[in-house]
């Protein structure tokens, strides 16, 4: 959609992807979740699109506030 | 053609020791009754099929199936949870012992709302409650009653969630179950129609609204499923369901795990309007412009 300029993140389960945005967002982040890319996981749940210039604050944010996810990567 | 929600019960009791046969279906996700008859073992216990796939829509032959287990002796549990409300049911004309529903789908309900029908050749005696609870009943006894529905009903029901599904099976019954299937089998023919004009769009299941509920499920070749689903949503606000839809083995029948589809789900509220944007939503995502 905007080539490289956003990361997904990628939960196992939707309960953490839900807990995820709320968190993000709470911190003033822009985030929004999208259907799991088929190419990214087999999985077809709900990951959370971010700007990718956020990950590291994003990656931060989620593990002081215990929020488990599995990975970041580029859209 | 099953749903995870009938699978993984059954995969749960292969494992506990009960023999499990599956049935497949052509790629259409047509399923051939003979089929079942072959595979019935003389200690066969229970049929079970979905009336119609949550996948591709396709409605499955549920009377000449039911008409196969009554004549093996075998019960009949038919999953309705994409017909009741948008289909006409007949328990009895078409040999149905057991029949599941969720309230949250065509019957207009809130989510967590359901039911089990037991028919009258069910043996209740074998068949063993859900959970225990309390029930209002028999309340100086410590085990659970083996009359019906208390059997079945142990713990405090969702009564406000009920009360809700009851207003949506009103609405449903004011309207006509008949009315509603003509209104949804009218949408998916412009749906079908529209999106097998489009080049790179493939139509799965039996693209023949007759044949099928108002469920769709299409590919955009050369595009993920999940990036249709996304750009429907932000571009055109359009919402779909993206991916395998809980239904893996449905996905197998039809060639498209573990890509996925791209599903629309039309209902009683939809409108020729909505149905006219979404392909042209789809067309110009083939066409390499905005949704």
């Amino acid at each position: 959609v905007n080539g490289g300029a956003f990361g997904v993140m990628l939960f196992h389960s939707t309960n953490w992807a839900i807990r995820a945005e709320r968190v993000a967002v709470r911190a003033g982040l822009q985030v929004r979740l999208i259907p799991t890319p088929r190419h990214l996981s087999s999985d077809c749940g709900t990951a959370l699109r971010f700007l990718w210039e956020d990950r590291e604050a994003l990656i931060e944010l989620l593990e002081e506030r215990d929020v488990g996810f599995q990975k970041a990567t580029p859209l | 053609m099953e749903h995870n929600s009938v699978m993984r019960p059954l995969r749960k009791l292969e494992s506990q020791g009960v023999d499990v046969s599956v049935v497949p279906c052509s790629a259409q996700g047509l399923l051939d009754p003979a089929d079942v008859e072959r595979t019935i073992r003389p200690d066969t216990q229970l049929i079970v099929l979905n009336h119609a796939s949550n996948v591709t829509g396709t409605l499955l032959p549920v009377r000449e199936v039911g008409r196969i287990a009554r004549a093996h002796r075998s019960l009949f549990l038919v999953d309705a949870a994409q017909t009741a409300g948008c289909f006409p049911i007949d328990v009895e004309a078409d040999f149905i012992d057991l029949l599941g529903f969720t309230g949250h789908k065509a019957l207009l309900g809130p989510m967590g709302t359901g039911g089990l029908y037991v028919g009258p050749r069910v043996p209740v005696e074998r068949l063993s409650s859900l959970k225990e609870g309390g029930t209002g009943s028999r309340s100086e006894f410590e085990l659970q009653p083996e009359f019906l529905p208390d059997k079945y009903e142990g713990g405090t029901l969702n009564a406000v969630g009920l009360a809700g599904l009851q207003a949506g099976v009103r609405f449903v019954l004011d309207q006509g179950v008949g009315r509603i299937r003509e209104h949804e089998v009218q949408l998916a023919s412009q749906l079908i129609a529209g999106l097998r004009t489009l080049e790179r769009v493939r139509v799965y299941g039996p693209r023949d609204a007759k044949q099928q509920t108002a469920t769709l499920a299409f590919n955009i070749e050369g595009v993920e499923a999940s990036e249709v689903g996304l750009r429907l949503d932000e571009e055109a606000g359009i919402m779909c369901r993206p991916g395998l839809h809980c239904a893996p083995s449905a996905h197998k029948t039809i060639g498209t795990f573990p890509d996925g589809t791209v599903r629309f789900a039309l209902s009683y509220f939809s409108t020729p309007q909505e149905v006219e944007r979404a392909v042209e939503a789809v067309r110009a995502i083939t066409l390499g412009g905005r949704a």
